[in-house]
């Protein structure tokens, strides 16, 4: 398919929809009132639905109601809403009338309309709050931002600010199957979802939707990123709905699930994170969670059930895998990996991005100092994970067109199965991880780092990787003719699987093993206080941070260059 | 429980062989169903004189000699053909099938990707080694597939006698379909999540089941058969994991109930071959002279490839391999056997 995946994209994509009036997302927000009616009306019904056998629905209440109080007085955040302790309350009082009088009937309504408050309370604050205008101005700040920024640092310093040299373009790679996602946007909705490794991602990629000339997409962002008045500025415009990690009850989650499938079954093209947060150890996703993959799939036989023609209702999933050489959080964020052991559900957000000011600080930093970035658009899959082809059309392993609707069907006829999408969604997530390894792009930086680490690994084997991060600095010293051996031996391997088509590879992987090494000491991790890996003054590698080390060796894990190096 | 014939579609039986056969009549006290056979003839018998692998056959059953045939009246397939043949059927069948259809199989064996180069190697990965569910979901768009295992020897449930089974599937409504078409009154049907774990019971069962055949042809009586049932249950446990499977199915009606049954029963082909092997016969001459596949032996290549790769201990599945293909005697095999130092008995639970 991809001739040898080197070739970057450097033009500019019309718009695939002329006027803006026609996207999707345009059209949800201006009937957004009878939207958000329909999200509430399904969610409470799916909620209903799933306690109707046991009557357990007031139990729900019940602890949604415990473990909401429990968050408002533990945990609260800035957005949340004045009224949260009094609205709660509220609930609590009413509960306990129903327990106390004995008139069925009215406890049944009663507990109904209590559901449908909350999950109308719910579904307004997940509720996006797109606003055409507000994005078009969005969109002119972020180009103009990182353009003036990149220019100042890359060209003759500030007085270059004005200087049209350098463009974002030079600096992100946007690789892939570009035409074929303009395409497939044009056909059905689209489900993109990136790999995550920093906060930067989700404003890289608003950017290159722009770029390659598609609609805006939707997306769920973190709630606690609307603490931040800058960032929810720029959420809000780029057609991002919130989501509330605290709120881990059955009632949100079905409403949030309820609003994303909704939205992908009016064609709302969708964004997310299937990683959940950014990767703490800078390895690649390899567990995902299906919550909101599980969505698209109901919405996609949603939309079967209700369309006879499956052309033009089909939902398609695009992986994209997004490449630094350098990432501002890893430092933190390897150090989150190390202290949880593994432990991810205790550990409490630990954000650098606590105000405006520091995401200017960090944005500038970014633009001026962090190098190449590489964004890989991957091959669209349908949802039950088949390649499809240019027009859409699921394809099968021996090039026989697949007609998805089957997949759905049950004697004859489309039949809705929780337990059959629920595994369709699994075997989706497995493909995605698949997708993720083979599209990502090794850059020198990753390769230095990973056999750098594996090195003082093999050297200290009796050691686990705790007490090897602990090791002195005079032990950590590679010599050179050492350290190229292995890199050449790791190389020649990448190469292998490159051919193989088992990942990609930067451009300049195909320089001489000496440049390619100065390549990526000169860019690994370049701009941490302390840095992963350099040469001293005899040309030997030292490291200044096993950790981060660690972490960018981590982006090369699982394609068993181990036993190699 | 209803047992009358629905107007649906017909269910399909893919190969006529014993338990093929025996399948297809379950199937018919309740459904229309098509039998395909390979073979001209058979189809013939199926169809002229209602006969096949010597059971009569239901009035239900009709014969076909055509895959698309069967693809195309039926939703629901049951492959049961040798696993030497399973491959090659599903590649020829997948231009017939679609994503709608589901398959559940009733083959115990398992395949290997290159069959040509297997005896070269001394150790096979499970990327080379592929359960029947897998070969359906390679080859093919099918993806609701599901597996048939249990102690169902073919010849009694032939006899309407009582029997049980396991459907293994990752999808309810493959559990839920096969209950509904095969269960009677004499019949009774199990479901199970672990399809690798049930596939791999009825598969690493017919080592053990041609050992037991051994046991028997040297005349032994139960204290022997018991001693090699339970230890081989072991074996087959230790070897399941390393493959995928759980503990769990290994301990139910697929595992030790199917284990209990081949090994007890003369009827079994594996059984029979491991008897032969120690009245003194040369394995190419039993081959040549069984009627349908044993397919403990190709089993026993392949999971001792398995077991060197994983590491995992197997002494019984190494004599056994020794007797087939290196010419030691089922006696010495036995001996060295009684003198392994095995001290722990039960280890995984």
């Amino acid at each position: 398919m991809r001739p040898s995946g080197d070739s970057y994209v450097k033009k500019k994509y019309a718009p695939i929809l002329p006027g803006s009036m026609d996207w999707p997302v345009v059209q949800l927000s201006k009937n957004r009132k009878q939207f958000i009616e329909s999200v509430i009306h399904e969610s409470v019904s799916v909620i209903t639905a799933l306690h109707a056998e046991n009557g357990s629905l007031k139990e729900e209440i019940e602890q949604t109601r415990f473990k909401e109080m429990l968050r408002v007085k533990q945990n609260p955040w800035n957005v949340d809403p004045d009224d949260d302790p009094a609205f709660w309350s509220g609930i609590k009082a009413r509960l306990l009338k129903i327990s106390v009088g004995n008139n069925e009937k009215k406890h049944e309504d009663e507990i109904k309309n209590i559901l449908h408050e909350i999950v109308s309370r719910y579904a307004h604050e997940i509720q996006g709050n797109f606003k055409r205008s507000r994005y078009k101005l969005a969109r002119t700040l972020v180009k103009f931002g990182f353009k003036r920024l990149l220019n100042a640092s890359k060209v003759k310093g500030w007085r270059s600010v004005w200087s049209r040299r350098v463009t974002l373009q030079d600096k992100i790679q946007i690789t892939g199957e570009v035409e074929q996602l303009r395409s497939l946007a044009k056909k059905g909705t689209v489900i993109m979802v990136p790999t995550h490794f920093s906060n930067l991602d989700s404003i890289l990629i608003g950017w290159v939707i722009h770029i390659l000339g598609l609609p805006p997409f939707i997306y769920g962002a973190g709630l606690n990123l609307f603490n931040i008045g800058i960032l929810a500025f720029f959420m809000n415009s780029l057609g991002a709905y919130k989501v509330d990690r605290r709120k881990k009850n059955q009632i949100y989650r079905e409403t949030l699930k309820t609003y994303s499938k909704l939205a992908t079954v009016k064609g709302c093209h969708g964004l997310f994170f299937p990683g959940g947060t950014r990767s703490r150890s800078g390895k690649i996703e390899s567990k995902l969670k299906l919550g909101l993959l599980g969505s698209a799939m109901e919405a996609q036989r949603h939309s079967l059930q209700h369309n006879s023609d499956e052309e033009n209702h089909k939902v398609f999933v695009v992986p994209v895998v997004i490449n630094y050489h350098f990432v501002v959080e890893a430092p933190g964020l390897i150090n989150d990996y190390l202290q949880s052991k593994g432990q991810e559900r205790y550990y409490v957000e630990n954000d650098s991005f606590t105000n405006s000011y520091k995401i200017l600080i960090f944005l500038f930093k970014f633009i001026t100092k962090g190098s190449d970035i590489s964004v890989s658009i991957g091959r669209g899959l349908d949802l039950l994970g088949n390649y499809v082809d240019e027009a859409g059309n699921s394809i099968d392993k021996k090039g026989r067109r697949i007609n998805i609707r089957d997949y759905f069907i049950s004697n004859g006829e489309i039949t809705e199965d929780l337990q059959r999408e629920k595994e369709y969604t699994r075997r989706l997530g497995e493909v995605i991880v698949k997708e993720f390894r083979r599209n990502n792009r090794v850059f020198s930086s990753h390769l230095v780092a990973f056999t750098a680490f594996n090195i003082l690994k093999n050297r200290h084997s009796h050691l686990d990787l705790y007490d090897l991060l602990r090791i002195p600095k005079e032990e950590s010293i590679i010599s050179y003719e050492e350290f190229r051996k292995s890199f050449e031996l790791a190389l020649q391997q990448i190469h292998l699987l490159n051919q193989e088509q088992k990942v990609t590879i930067a451009p300049h992987l195909r320089d001489t093993p000496d440049k390619i090494i100065d390549h990526g000491l000169y860019n690994v991790g370049m701009y941490h206080s302390k840095r992963p890996l350099v040469k001293n003054k005899e040309g030997n590698l030292i490291t200044h941070d096993l950790n981060t080390l660690f972490y960018y060796h981590n982006r090369l894990c699982g394609y068993g260059l181990e036993n190699i190096v | 429980m209803d047992s009358k014939i629905s107007s649906e579609k017909p269910v399909g039986v893919i190969g006529a062989g014993s338990f093929g056969t025996a399948i297809a009549n379950i199937l018919a006290e309740k459904s229309k169903v098509l039998l395909y056979a390979r073979n001209e003839a058979v189809v013939n018998r199926i169809k002229n004189e209602g006969i096949s692998s010597g059971q009569k056959l239901h009035k239900n059953i009709s014969g076909t000699n055509e895959l698309q045939e069967i693809a195309t009246k039926c939703d629901i397939l049951f492959p049961i053909v040798p696993s030497s043949a399973f491959r090659s059927l599903i590649k020829d069948l997948s231009a017939y099938l679609h994503p709608y259809h589901l398959l559940i199989h009733g083959t115990k064996g398992m395949d290997v990707s290159t069959p040509a180069e297997m005896d070269n190697v001394t150790k096979l990965n499970r990327d080379q080694v592929k359960t029947m569910s897998e070969i359906i979901q390679d080859e093919s768009v099918v993806v609701r597939v599901g597996c048939l295992a249990g102690p169902n020897l073919a010849r009694e449930l032939a006899d309407l006698q009582p029997a049980a089974t396991v459907v293994a599937s990752h999808f309810d409504e493959v559990i839920e379909a096969g209950i509904r078409l095969l269960r009677n009154d004499r019949f009774q049907v199990y479901g199970s999540k672990d399809l690798i774990g049930v596939e791999l019971c009825g598969v690493l069962k017919n080592i053990i089941a041609i050992a037991s055949g051994a046991l028997s042809g040297l005349g032994y009586g139960e204290n022997a058969r018991a001693l090699l049932i339970s230890r081989g249950m072991v074996e087959m446990i230790y070897l399941g994991r390393a493959l995928g499977g759980n503990t769990e199915a290994f301990i139910g009606l697929a595992g030790v109930g199917d284990l209990v049954a081949t090994c007890s029963s003369t009827l079994s082909r594996n059984f029979s071959v491991g008897y032969r092997l120690a009245k003194g016969e040369k394995l190419p001459q039993i081959v040549e002279s069984m009627e349908e596949t044993a397919e403990g032996i190709n089993t026993i290549k392949i999971a001792k490839k398995l077991a060197n790769f994983y590491k995992v201990r197997t002494p019984i599945l190494d004599m056994l391999h020794k007797v087939l293909f290196e010419d030691l005697t089922v006696e010495e095999a036995l001996q060295y056997l009684m003198k392994y130092p095995f001290n722990v008995d039960i280890d995984f639970l």
